[in-house]
């Protein structure tokens, strides 16, 4: 079984972003980037599954512009076997749409029996891609994944929901998206991170999968959210139930 | 112009959410209808009937909707569309999981999460946690919507919808529903409380959470929550999680104990109207979003905080 795994790379989760005062967008000038956690969980789970034995392949795919590569390159340090870089321009616009329209030329060619997906990417909180690649395909999909157990021909899932955990079994081929706790991805080794350079790499257009990329939403404009007046500091319990009750009304 | 609301309910009761949806539903305008697809679902659709701004509820009551698997809302939905302009759908786990599928259906992109309905096209929506946000605007020919609740008011009862009934078509054999462990609670729900606290890795364990936290929320009839660490190191349940990727709360109360106050978790609550933060570290960021904050180690502030609440008459 081959398993893929979809990357992106966002702005370090560590960062505190900053709203360009033209109101056209982040500023990405020296700002340092990651791989999304939540992809970085999606590869360390796959890895494992492939390590178990219950993988022959894993192939790590990413949209993004020429500096993807860096992301690709964690991602076969973790212990990928394969990338695809599907390579845009750095001005470009990429919707969920697009890149699961693009995912699924993927899927076509290299015939993966799972694919994994992080649930949100950091950046544009969309909580979109791996939901609308699912529906594609026409495959089952296991999102907010806090648990997944390979069976013969399927798949369990115990997903994240909001009253606790729920457990669907999927048929596969299935997509499934990963929630924060499915485990706790590796620190790629120097040695592996310098095997990483010599494994497969091929690099596509968008063009090459027949994907138009056209964005279907027009961004109007980017801003800072409202920001909270400085509160002060109680001296104590008392004081601070005090000021509830009186000041702030809430009690 | 005519929009679909597709509810978040537990087939035996409406989940809180709807109603808040339905507040962003008729900012857009037009008729509005709600679809109530589940298993044996008809208190559900009979409390979507009263809310007032539904003028139909459509009822879909089969076997295979009771958990409302994805792919069989989707197969459902889909055809539905024809007779819509837009569907929309509180982003709960369950409108998250499956609007996704459905706009890749219909070759649509969808809007996530919205705060703000500015026009029936034009939305605003936070990005990057929170630290932006975006006004985006759809010419799609069917717009596909999942609201954060946090930021609509719900809409109150007074309506008296007609309730039909659609046939849904069957299980779609590749997914099923094995089971759910879902945590038991007397205490109000966490996104819709007036009041919440929650803790974070200060908290040093799950007894703490028992003996330090919980008298505090019982006299303030709070619900509780947490932070990312404290659900990863196993204090508490990981629905109990506020923040970028867990639930987004805007209570009129919020108490932050022992939380430092991260990016990821300053995103599900800097709405709330009052912040308190009670953390030993002077210099931790959550004092920065905080109307009151207190410096004091927290096994010895939540008792003190337990009394004088009792004292007050809580
Ligand atoms: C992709 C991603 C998504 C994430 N999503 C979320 C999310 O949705 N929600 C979320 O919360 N986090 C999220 N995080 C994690 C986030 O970055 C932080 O790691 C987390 O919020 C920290 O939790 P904490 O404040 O409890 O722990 P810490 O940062 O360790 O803070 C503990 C605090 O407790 C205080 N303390 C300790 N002992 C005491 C005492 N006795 N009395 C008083 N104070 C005490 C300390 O001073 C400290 O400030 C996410 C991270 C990533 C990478
Ligand atoms: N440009 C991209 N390249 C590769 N994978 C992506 C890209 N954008 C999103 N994804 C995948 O889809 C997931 C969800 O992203 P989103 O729907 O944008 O929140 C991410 O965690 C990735 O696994």
């Amino acid at each position: 079984m081959k398993i893929l795994v979809a990357v992106k790379r966002v702005v370090d989760y560590a960062v505190k972003i900053r709203v360009k005062a033209d109101g056209t967008g982040i500023e990405f000038a020296n700002v340092k980037m990651s791989m999304n956690p939540f992809d970085e969980i999606a590869v360390e789970e796959a890895v494992r599954i492939k390590e178990k034995g219950g993988a022959t392949e894993v192939i790590v795919v990413t949209v993004g512009p020429p500096k993807a590569k860096d992301t690709l390159q964690t991602a076969l340090a973790i212990g990928a076997d394969r990338a695809i870089h599907i390579e845009t321009a750095e001005a470009d616009v990429i919707e969920p749409l697009a890149v699961a329209k693009l995912l699924k030329a993927v899927v076509a060619t290299e015939a993966p029996e799972l694919v994994f997906l992080g649930k949100q990417a950091i950046d544009d909180d969309c909580n979109q891609t791996g939901q609308m690649l699912a529906a594609l395909l026409g495959w089952p999909q296991g999102t907010f994944a806090s648990k997944v157990v390979p069976e013969a021909g399927a798949v369990s899932v115990t997903r994240e929901v909001d009253g606790g955990l729920e457990t669907i079994k999927l048929s596969l081929p299935a997509i499934i998206t990963t929630d924060l706790r499915l485990n706790e991805p590796r620190y790629p080794s120097l040695p592996n991170i310098m095997k990483a350079k010599k494994k497969p790499f091929e690099v596509k257009k968008p063009a090459d999968l027949g994907v138009d990329m056209t964005p279907r939403l027009a961004v109007l404009k980017t801003t800072e959210p409202a920001t909270r007046k400085a509160g002060v500091m109680v001296a104590d319990v008392a004081d601070l139930v005090n000021k509830l009750k009186t000041e702030a009304g809430v009690l | 112009m005519a929009v679909l609301l597709i509810a978040e309910h537990s087939n035996a009761a409406l989940g809180g959410a709807t109603a808040k949806a339905l507040t962003a539903a008729c900012q857009i305008g037009g008729d509005v209808h709600v679809l109530v697809a589940g298993h044996n679902c008809g208190p559900a659709a009979a409390a979507a009937a009263k809310l007032k701004g539904v003028s139909k509820v459509l009822v879909a009551d089969a076997p295979n909707l009771a958990n409302g698997l994805a792919e069989d809302m989707a197969a459902l939905i889909v055809p539905l569309m024809a007779g819509y302009d837009a569907a929309i759908a509180p982003a709960t786990a369950s409108g998250k999981n499956v609007m996704p599928r459905i706009a890749a259906l219909l070759d649509v992109m969808q809007i996530s999460d919205i705060t703000k309905v500015l026009a029936a096209d034009t939305f605003e929506r936070p990005i990057y946690a929170g630290n932006a946000i975006q006004t985006v605007q759809s010419k799609e020919p069917k717009k596909i919507i999942t609201v954060r609740t946090a930021t609509f008011a719900a809409a109150p009862d007074g309506g008296a919808a007609s309730i039909e009934n659609i046939s849904a078509p069957g299980a779609n054999g590749k997914s099923s529903f094995t089971g759910a462990e879902l945590t038991k609670s007397d205490r109000p729900e966490l996104t819709a409380a007036r009041i919440v606290i929650s803790g974070g890795r200060g908290m040093g364990n799950s007894e703490n959470f028992a003996k330090y936290i919980e008298p505090v929320a019982d006299r303030l009839g709070a619900a509780m929550g947490a932070s990312r660490a404290a659900v990863d190191a196993g204090f508490v349940p990981n629905d109990w999680q506020v923040g970028q990727t867990g639930k987004v709360v805007a209570p009129e109360l919020y108490v932050a104990v022992g939380i430092s106050g991260a990016i990821q978790h300053l995103a599900g609550m800097k709405d709330s109207k009052v912040i308190v933060a009670i953390n030993k570290d002077a210099e931790a960021p959550i004092f920065q979003v905080a109307d009151y904050g207190l410096v004091a180690d927290l096994f010895e502030a939540l008792p003190a905080l337990e009394a004088e609440l009792k004292k007050a008459g809580h």
